[in-house]
């Protein structure tokens, strides 16, 4: 870990350098926040999955990165997962976060594993496996994660099209009103016929 | 060593509810004698799919779903939602919001810590520590309704500022419970840190090397705590942290050394309790004045939030570690996408190094050790007599109703 750290506009182009025309669009965004509006830096670059291995390799080449979370959204024709790092922790103010954004067709939802890399990355990507129907090649545990035993197959939640969560599964607690076959309210006892509110705690 | 190969391990089940566990995960150890020799985990158990309501939700209705996703942390995901939208719709915070959502941040962290610090006893039998840190707890929570209104589920953060000010009449409240703290702090500190029977219970217990915390993406003070110099308020300041110059509490500077097990995990909790006092006060003291919400009327600021489109990140530093959220936003009412990244949801994974080769008798504080949060839930998995159900949102509903009839006679 060196004592300097690079600015978001250094560490893009040491990205350049090993990635090349591999990065299809690159933007840098910075918010300031408080008194002394110190800024932070979220860099975000759009690669194919075939980049995205040596996209984390040339992370780890200026620290291990740390892997926040894999987000995913349903775009319409593919979907889009974002892997978010961040590196330059340790250093006060010197963090800077990554984000490779990688589109996958519908025809082809594949992507290769990054856990050989980074080995906490399985449990996100066991996620994403599950809940937006993407194949995770070479992913050492393929089992689902949050997602209970009896859920159907074929079916993924955070998906917008035929595979997403189908209207009759969804059961919403307003319509349901007061359930039926509870006990009857016990007689005399409603809101206002009790003297001792204070005993019932009232409220 | 070769007898003990030719026996089969015995499979433990442990979960999906258990009284030592606290939190609803399902655990599969395989134990020789006492010896843990490997551990799987199921979560999930409470998976409420809150992230597809919130693709049917607007921004400002989400805002208060966020504050439901935990009962200890009320601010850090309202906060880290607002910030992931405030990101992508290009809303700036007024300077006063970015320091009342500091301090209640701040008091949030104090209050879940110690929490933790009754957990913890209460797992290693020290049920008189227990009572002691949930007694002095109520402090912060007393504080926390004063400002927000709510013990839980603050209801405090918006996207783009807070929805109450800090009045003047509240600071001496806010400074009496400061000082109470940091009075007690050392008594808590000598409690927990020079006691033969916590010391014998937690040193070198569940140990996670520094390798294995970085390589599992672990957060927060289960990572500080193996050495790893980590914190977002230091690294990636957010919000009031900017001016304040925080830095990583690590068990090193306290005690020279980095074990990375349970009694330095206590270590960089209680530590961290001061730190959040003295934080508070300088927040206190810097206050800018001014408004504390970009946009006081909410249907101008959904209209904001609609016209938005694009990606964004909101990154906090909660009480377990590194919270985020992550909007997508298409130009429609509801979030195209959004990912709730809890701290817990980093730290599981080091659970497995943890556990391995530990006592059976130590399992608990080793899962209490990295104090995982696993929301609460839409249904629940019974196993009874051998037989597995699963009780729906309405059933439970209908549980809960039967249950108050029966309390009213």
């Amino acid at each position: 870990m060196s004592e300097r750290t690079l600015a978001p506009e250094e560490l893009v182009e040491h990205l350049r350098s090993r990635l090349g025309a591999a990065i299809r669009s690159v933007s840098i965004r910075r918010r300031v926040q408080g008194k002394k509006k110190v800024p932070h830096a979220t860099i975000w670059i759009d690669i194919g999955r075939e980049s995205l291995k040596p996209a984390v390799e040339a992370l780890r080449e200026i620290q291990f990165p740390h892997l926040s979370v894999i987000a995913g959204a349903d775009t319409g024709d593919a979907v889009r997962l974002c892997y978010i790092f961040s590196v330059q922790y340790g250093h006060p103010k010197g963090e800077c976060m990554v984000t490779f954004a990688v589109d996958l067709p519908k025809t082809d939802l594949t992507v290769p594993t990054i856990s050989d890399l980074v080995p906490g990355a399985v449990f996100s990507e066991r996620e994403k496996q599950e809940f937006l129907g993407v194949r995770v090649v070479g992913i050492p545990d393929g089992r689902r994660l949050f997602l209970p035993e009896d859920f159907p197959e074929g079916i993924y939640p955070w998906r917008k099209d035929e595979t997403g969560v189908p209207a009759g599964m969804v059961r919403e607690l307003w319509r349901l009103r007061r359930p039926e076959g509870r006990p009857a309210p016990p007689a005399g006892r409603g809101p206002g016929e009790n003297g001792d509110s204070r005993a019932e705690g009232s409220g | 060593m070769k007898e003990e190969t030719k026996k089969a391990p015995y499979r433990v089940p442990i979960g999906p509810n258990h009284p030592a566990l606290k939190e609803p995960v399902m655990f599969t150890f395989e134990v020789e004698g006492e010896v843990v020799r490997d551990v799987d985990f199921a979560p999930g158990q409470t998976h409420r799919g809150i992230e597809w309501m919130g693709m049917r939700r607007n921004p400002v209705q989400i805002v208060h779903l966020t504050d439901r996703i935990c009962g200890i942390c009320g601010v850090v995901h309202s906060l880290s939602f607002s910030m992931a939208v405030e990101d992508v719709a290009g809303i700036e915070v007024p300077e006063r919001a970015d320091y009342i959502r500091t301090i209640v941040h701040e008091l949030e962290r104090i209050q879940s810590h110690l929490l933790w610090a009754g957990v913890a006893a209460h797992e290693l039998g020290f049920d008189s520590l227990l009572h002691l840190t949930w007694r002095v707890r109520e402090d912060a929570m007393d504080v926390i309704e004063n400002l927000t209104g709510n013990r839980v589920n603050y209801g405090i953060v918006q996207v783009g500022g807070v929805r109450r000010d800090i009045l003047p009449e509240q600071h001496p409240v806010i400074e009496r419970c400061l000082d109470r703290y940091e009075s007690l702090l050392g008594t808590l500190l000598s409690f927990f840190l020079d006691d033969a029977t916590i010391r014998a219970r937690c040193r070198d217990v569940g140990v996670l090397s520094r390798e294995n915390a970085i390589g599992l993406c672990t957060v927060g003070p289960t990572a500080r705590a193996s050495g790893v110099n980590v914190d977002l308020r230091q690294d990636y300041p957010y919000a009031a942290y900017g001016d304040l110059d925080v830095r990583a509490v690590l068990p090193g500077q306290y005690l020279g050394k980095t074990h990375g097990d349970v009694y330095d995990r206590i270590v960089v909790r209680l530590l961290e309790i001061g730190q959040s006092c003295q934080i508070i006060r300088q927040c206190l003291s810097e206050m800018p004045a001014g408004p504390v919400t970009a946009e006081e009327k909410l249907p101008k600021l959904l209209a904001t939030c609609k016209k938005a489109v694009g990606e964004g990140i909101g990154r906090v530093e909660a009480p377990r570690g590194e919270c985020l959220h992550y909007v997508r936003m298409e130009g429609k009412d509801s979030p195209a996408a959004w990912k709730v990244k809890a701290s817990s949801y980093s730290n599981l994974m080091s659970w497995i190094p943890m556990l391995r080769g530990a006592q059976v008798a130590d399992i608990p504080i080793i899962v209490a050790s990295i104090d995982p949060c696993l929301s609460c839930t839409d249904r629940v998995a019974i196993v009874r007599d051998g037989r597995r159900e699963i009780l729906t949102k309405d059933d439970l509903h209908r549980l809960s109703v039967e249950k108050t009839r029966r309390l009213q006679g």
